[in-house]
């Protein structure tokens, strides 16, 4: 176990780690200051009447939503992530990747395709009104429905990860648990589940910052939530003002429960070094077998195949009219941006991880978690944060350029592609960070010990040994920034330069005025072009700690 | 992949806009989709010869993004699909004043901004449609009627948030007044079926189902709807057409576009909403969505025309836009979701 006294006190407090962790946290607050420098213009009459109207109402709401999506979100991922680890069952190994397939649905089509099916004018709750008098049905437009869209478009976060924690330290757990003369049934609750906590929280973490900040599926059950009310500040009260003054609560109050989370965890220590479950699966009985078959089809039927199949039928319709050549320049600017979007997010997430690894203590934990607020944010008001300082900069720049050397443009900066691959690592690198962070929580100090009493250096150790040990993590993070970013609409509308139309510009104009069935196409395209890399991640899983 | 490389190397490098020019170009900012307005610029550019840049997004951002770029912007025009927004762009000072006399003669005088700011370019009627098994059309009449009690469990309605149901209340209380009309906002609340819906369509399928009788919706969406299942049982109802009173008639909004305060091209934006404005553009511009041609020389599409004619609300559509904040503040208070 590490110890206080492997790592000198003596070495400089700045060292150029921490310079580059506050560099990161520096851009991410960019948007954050903007945001907050706009109480500088407070409209008190806009905030009151929030207060006393809408607020009270949508704060429990938003806890409900809160509470109800992590236990939803918890319970799906974690089992799903026990069984396709750590049992044999029928269709095991179809399930441990196809499973992760809903992230590629972005939650909105989900939740479209949820009440389009289970609404009153929907063919279920006819078909039992019709042929069976039911009338007194459940609402699907309701709290229990928004929490189940999206517990079931948002399981794959906390399932993804926590798989990786029980493949590599689940049998060990179990073992442990067993010579101590535990049941399985104890040893999963009493030492496994609390052993990969971290992992756990991680995913939780990433699933509750885009339920905060989702906007999409709230519109569609009509469900308000504190982002929705930023949202009405902005866009029906013409208050930028006051849709910035209450985001930045929102941030705040993300902030706080990140860094509760992070010291609960800091007090534990986690050590196991990977070694596969795979030769040491448990053996289920037919009857449980059978039963984990089922929930699994259940869960991936819901999440995944059941929209999917929906997606398809909509797109048959609109595919003759609607596809044309662009299609392929749409998929390839999606694809594009999303690959080297996530490249830079993981190379990011990476650096800071490892920041935090070579000087831990609270200002650096502080100055991470800061770092990883963007993913919280509202999409919308995240690209307005990150483009008024951008034009600001730009229109400085243009003036020097006019006096100074006779330029005649009006943009520099923006309409770049730069602007929105920066923007996209300010709200992406929660994605990245999460899983790599938690990656090397379970690479003991021990080995770093080792590697340098064997003389490597900091650039050896990280090439030669953490990098081989991170590579699931770094692929997961990369796997979860690219699949986000394909679905991402604010800031891809807000920051594309003309003509950089993507996959999601196109879902975007055709949802806007309420065209679902022609938002299948760009949909289902979207899916497609997200399933790649997860098909590639668990592919290298597999051969990664075989 | 090599020529994608090079080419995203050109884009991080260079911006379109340092480089001049060959062909004239006015750039658009709309709010308007991609599959609406894209059709009318190609046919502009092939009558004119003028390229038409243009790059969407909702409303929100597109003026933010307007205010931010300030002297240096490169938006020639803003085009909205509501006339809210179009006064709060003029609001804060990003259009200019245009004076036009083709745009005098070919838009109505409460289709645009008294001070010639923003002008409309189709207009979309916000109207009743009700299941035709069961309510007999004698049985209906103003929008204020549906929040009388004979409607109670009849009524669906879409949400609160969208500016369509903001400027239909915006409207009426210029008619009515606050109080009133507050009163009337509790009682379409008080007669609601179920909770209101996110969207136009899925109002009147809940009224096609039976789940409710009556909705409120812009008439686009239902020729959109009858076009796909001509077998609903659903027709349109125009409210409030027998009153003596100018503010009385059908709530009407405008599409519409104005020319931004720095642009870089304002002649060429005047020109483009000339066009917009006139004969031949305005029947592709309300055609390809089922609205409405603000040009009174125009004739509507014959889907929409059978739908039979209707008197407007006269009043100017900028109150819209005035009282939005006021009409949302008292959707709130009236517990309108």
């Amino acid at each position: 176990m590490p110890s206080a006294g492997v790592l000198p006190e003596a070495r400089p407090r700045y060292s150029g780690w921490m310079l580059f962790a506050l560099a990161v946290a520096a851009l991410v607050l960019v948007p954050v200051v903007v945001t907050v420098s706009s109480f500088a213009d407070v409209e008190g009459d806009i905030l009151a009447h929030l207060t006393e109207f809408v607020l009270p109402e949508l704060v429990g709401n938003t806890l409900w939503l809160v509470i109800g999506v992590a236990i939803g979100v918890s319970v799906l991922g974690v089992s799903l992530a026990w069984l396709a680890a750590m049992c044999d069952f029928p269709g095991r190994r179809v399930f441990e990747w196809a499973l992760l397939l809903p992230m590629a649905l972005p939650a909105y089509v989900t939740a479209f395709v949820a009440i389009g099916l289970l609404d009153f004018t929907g063919p279920l709750q006819t078909w039992l009104r019709e042929d069976w008098g039911l009338t007194s049905l459940p609402e699907i437009r309701s709290r229990g429905g928004v929490i189940l869209v999206m517990s079931l478009a948002l399981y794959p976060y906390v399932y993804l990860i926590a798989k990786n924690a029980f493949s590599t330290q689940g049998a060990i757990a179990l073992e442990a648990a067993q010579s101590l003369g535990l049941s399985r049934t104890q040893g999963f609750f009493r030492v496994a589940l609390p052993m990969a906590r971290p992992w756990i929280a991680a995913g939780l973490m990433l699933a509750l910052m885009e339920t905060l900040g989702d906007f999409g599926t709230m519109a569609i059950f009509n469900y308000d939530t504190f982002t929705t009310a930023i949202y009405k500040a902005w866009y029906s009260l013409f208050s930028l003002a006051a849709a910035a003054q209450l985001a930045s609560i929102l941030i705040l109050f993300v902030l706080v429960a990140v860094v509760f989370e992070q010291r609960s965890r800091t007090r534990m220590r986690y050590g196991a070094v990977g070694r596969s479950a795979a030769s040491r699966r448990i053996r289920l009985s037919r009857a449980l077998a059978g039963l984990a078959l089922l929930y699994a089809g259940m869960v991936l039927g819901a999440a995944f195949i059941i929209p999917v199949i929906q997606l398809a039928l909509w797109t048959r319709d609109v595919v003759a009219n609607d596809l044309d050549a662009r299609y392929w320049a749409f998929a390839r600017h999606s694809v594009l941006l999303a690959g080297i979007g996530a490249l830079m997010v993981v190379t990011v997430a990476l650096l800071l991880v490892y920041a935090g690894r070579q000087r831990p203590g609270s200002a650096m934990v502080w100055t991470q978690r800061l770092a990883t607020l963007g993913y919280a944010f509202p999409g919308t008001v995240l690209a307005v944060g990150l483009f008024i300082p951008v034009a600001w900069l730009d229109n400085w720049l243009i003036d020097i350029g006019h006096t100074g050397f006779g330029f005649e443009g009006s943009e520099l900066l923006k309409g770049t592609l730069l602007v929105m691959l920066l923007a996209y690592l300010v709200r992406f690198l929660a994605v990245g960070f999460g899983p790599i962070d938690s990656g090397l929580h379970r690479i003991t100090r021990n080995i770093d010990e080792a590697a340098r009493s064997l003389g490597s250096g900091t650039p050896g150790l990280l090439t030669r040994v953490h990098l081989p040990l991170l590579r699931t993590s770094l692929l997961t993070g990369a796997t979860l920034a690219f699949v986000d970013i394909l679905k991402e609409m604010p800031i891809t509308l807000m920051t594309r330069p003309f003509g950089w139309d993507t996959l999601a510009v196109r879902v975007f104009e055709m949802t806007s005025e309420g065209e679902w069935e022609r938002a299948a196409l760009p949909s289902l395209a979207i899916v497609m072009a997200g399933i790649i890399p997860v098909i590639l991640l668990t592919w290298r899983g597999d051969h990664s700690h075989g | 992949m090599k020529r994608t490389l090079t080419r995203l190397l050109a884009v991080l490098a260079f911006t379109a806009a340092a480089l001049p020019a060959s062909a004239e170009e006015v750039v658009v900012y709309s709010a308007r989709n991609e599959q609406l307005i894209k059709p009318l610029f190609d046919a502009y550019t092939r009558d004119t010869g003028v390229r038409i840049k243009f790059i969407t997004d909702k409303e929100g951002p597109l003026m933010a993004r307007l205010k931010a770029e300030g002297r240096n912007t490169l938006g020639d025009m803003l085009l909205t699909v509501d006339a809210g927004n179009l006064w709060e762009a003029s609001e804060e000072g990003l259009l200019r004043p245009i004076t036009s006399k083709v745009l005098e003669a070919n838009v109505p005088a409460h289709l645009r901004d008294p001070d010639h700011e923003w002008f409309g370019l189709s207009v979309r009627a916000r109207t009743i449609v009700y299941n035709t098994g069961r309510v007999k059309p004698a049985e209906l009449s103003t929008y204020e009627d549906l929040a009388s009690p004979k409607w109670k469990g009849r009524l669906c309605l879409r949400t609160s948030k969208k500016v369509y149901n903001q400027s239909l209340v915006a409207m009426m209380i210029t008619e009515y007044g606050e109080g009133k009309t507050e009163d009337m906002v509790r009682g379409w609340v008080g007669n609601l079926a179920t909770s209101p819906f996110p969207d136009d369509t899925s109002a009147m399928e809940a009224v096609a189902a039976g789940q409710c009788d009556v909705t409120l919706v812009n008439t686009y969406y239902f020729g959109r709807l009858m076009r796909k299942k001509p077998d609903l049982r659903l027709a349109i109802f125009w409210p409030n057409q027998n009153l003596n009173n100018k503010a009385s008639g059908v709530h009407v909004n405008v599409s519409g576009a104005g020319v931004t305060r720095h642009a870089r091209n304002p002649a060429g934006a005047q020109k483009l909403i000339e066009w917009l404005s006139s004969g031949k553009a305005q029947n592709l511009f309300a055609d390809v969505n089922l609205e409405y041609p603000v040009n009174p020389k125009v004739a509507p599409d014959k889907t929409v025309a059978a739908w039979g004619s209707y008197r407007q609300n006269l009043i100017n559509v900028k109150e819209a836009g005035r009282l939005q904040a006021k009409a949302v503040k008292l959707m709130d208070r009236a517990g309108y979701k």
